[in-house]
């Protein structure tokens, strides 16, 4: 199904999200990856805190190229997410909702998906130059000595993405795979 | 003997940068849209039509195709009748790629140290294979490759006993878990043979041939297709979401090796299989 939503998400927004669904981001989402969810992390251990809101937000694992004058960004495609399997779970039981990448992710990550009623989506990997185009300002809010992997504000329309892993738990690498598997390994 | 300097090399490196960053060669394009219009999932050919546009996109807006534009790997191989003039060669092929990938608007995603990790914000250094070659050419290939599909890499130490089924079992087994992660339909490259870092290389080198080219050997050939075939049967798809298009090739190189081994390598490469290639 196609769906058109705002962010920060709505619980209730994310409730109605199937995985296999196209849906449309139109708002503020935020990239954050490695090098940064490595300094967040750090942070929350020291008991300080974090350059961002988490409640109902929406990360996106991604690390632009330059942007060229007069342009928001340069290409801006997902990146793996499991890499930020290990920081994930404790940003979701903070309020994070929503995760944007592209790739499996592990069985924590899973279950405090599950846990905290939030989701995964996947952007199309490697369109990067066409992802580019949703994407209409960029404002880099901390970390900026991380250069690509600094965090950015980012204000997004209508950015196409898949939900991979929904707030019941279904998996869609599992179930689409399985429809146009040949062979069994 | 002829003569090249190293502000020729500089030059060639930096535009190679950033031609590989932003335009596909034409046997990758082609495979693109064949699978395209085979694609029996609806999804899996919308993901390759929304592929086709991003190409489209990055061309005509010099928005490079990827925003991992990758560490730079470079081939170069140099005629021994080739003198080099004007200073270090690893210098100037590595000031290529620091004015490429910063006058071409170019990620920068090297880290100096694989531990402390504090990016170089040039992008070198550049990861260099020199080869030696008769004539008085100087052949370069710039593969920039991107961490995405690059850690979905193996290397197998298998037993000569293994034989032939060993291999396809290893290659596959490195496919399925790539899966989504390696940015499907991918490019298999393999090295069978050699040492542990030969086969690595050959699989590298794998990468760089074109994906309609088969092996001369035909029972390399026989492989390279059986293989494609088996990996468009797991069900993987364009993007991990499901359908056919899981590969576009696998390349297969070989290389006499050890009677105690059979060292099998799988580089694999995500559909973004950037390469230019030039000529001094």
């Amino acid at each position: 199904m196609e769906k058109y939503i705002e962010a920060p998400i709505l619980p209730q927004d994310i409730q109605e999200l199937r995985a296999g669904d196209m849906v449309y981001i139109s708002g503020t989402i935020y990239t954050a990856r490695d090098a940064a969810h490595k300094r967040m992390q750090e942070t929350l251990e020291r008991g300080g805190e974090l350059p961002l809101e988490l409640q109902n937000n929406v990360i996106y694992y991604m690390g632009p190229s330059p942007a060229r004058e007069g342009r928001a960004i340069g290409s801006a495609g997902p990146t793996t997410a499991s890499r930020m399997d290990k920081y994930a779970p404790q940003l979701l039981d903070l309020g994070l909702k929503g995760m944007i990448g592209k790739g499996k992710r592990s069985q924590a990550v899973m279950d405090a998906i599950i846990r905290n009623k939030a989701v995964y989506f996947a952007a199309i990997g490697g369109a990067g130059a066409l992802l580019s185009k949703s994407i209409t300002q960029s404002t880099l809010i901390a970390y900026d000595d991380l250069g690509t992997e600094a965090i950015r504000k980012l204000t997004v329309k209508n950015f196409p993405v898949i939900v991979v892993i929904d707030s019941l738990g279904n998996n869609l690498y599992e179930t689409a795979i399985e429809e146009f598997q040949q062979m069994k390994f | 003997m002829k003569i090249v300097t190293t502000n020729e090399i500089t030059k060639t490196v930096k535009e190679m940068c950033i031609e590989a960053s932003h335009f596909l060669s034409d046997d990758m394009k082609n495979a693109l849209d064949t699978a395209s219009n085979h694609e029996k999932s609806e999804l899996g050919k919308q993901i390759l039509d929304q592929l086709k546009d991003n190409l489209k996109i990055a061309g005509e807006d010099m928005i490079p195709i990827c925003q991992d534009t990758g560490m730079a790997v470079l081939f170069i191989e140099i005629g021994q009748d080739v003198h080099i003039e004007g200073g270090w060669i690893e210098d100037a092929i590595n000031q290529g790629v620091r004015e490429g990938y910063t006058e071409g608007y170019l990620r920068k995603s090297v880290v100096k140290c694989p531990l402390k990790r504090e990016n170089t914000k040039d992008n070198t250094p550049a990861v260099i294979h020199y080869s030696m070659i008769p004539g008085d050419k100087i052949h370069l290939t710039l593969a920039p490759k991107g961490f995405g599909s690059e850690n979905m890499s193996r290397v197998f130490m298998l037993k000569p006993a293994d034989g032939e089924e060993g291999v396809k079992e290893a290659i596959l087994t490195a496919v399925r878990d790539a899966g989504p992660n390696a940015c499907p339909p991918m490019v298999v490259g393999v090295g069978i043979g050699g040492t542990f870092e030969k086969c690595a290389w050959l699989a590298k080198k794998a990468l760089t041939r074109p994906v309609d080219q088969r092996s001369a050997i035909p029972y390399i050939k026989d492989m390279e297709n059986e293989l494609l075939q088996k990996i468009n049967a797991t069900g993987i798809g364009p993007g991990g979401l499901g359908g056919y298009t899981t590969a576009f090739a696998v390349n297969i190189e070989t290389f006499p090796t050890h009677i105690a081994g059979l060292p099998v390598a799988v580089n694999i490469c995500c559909h973004v299989n950037r390469h230019s290639v030039r000529e001094l």
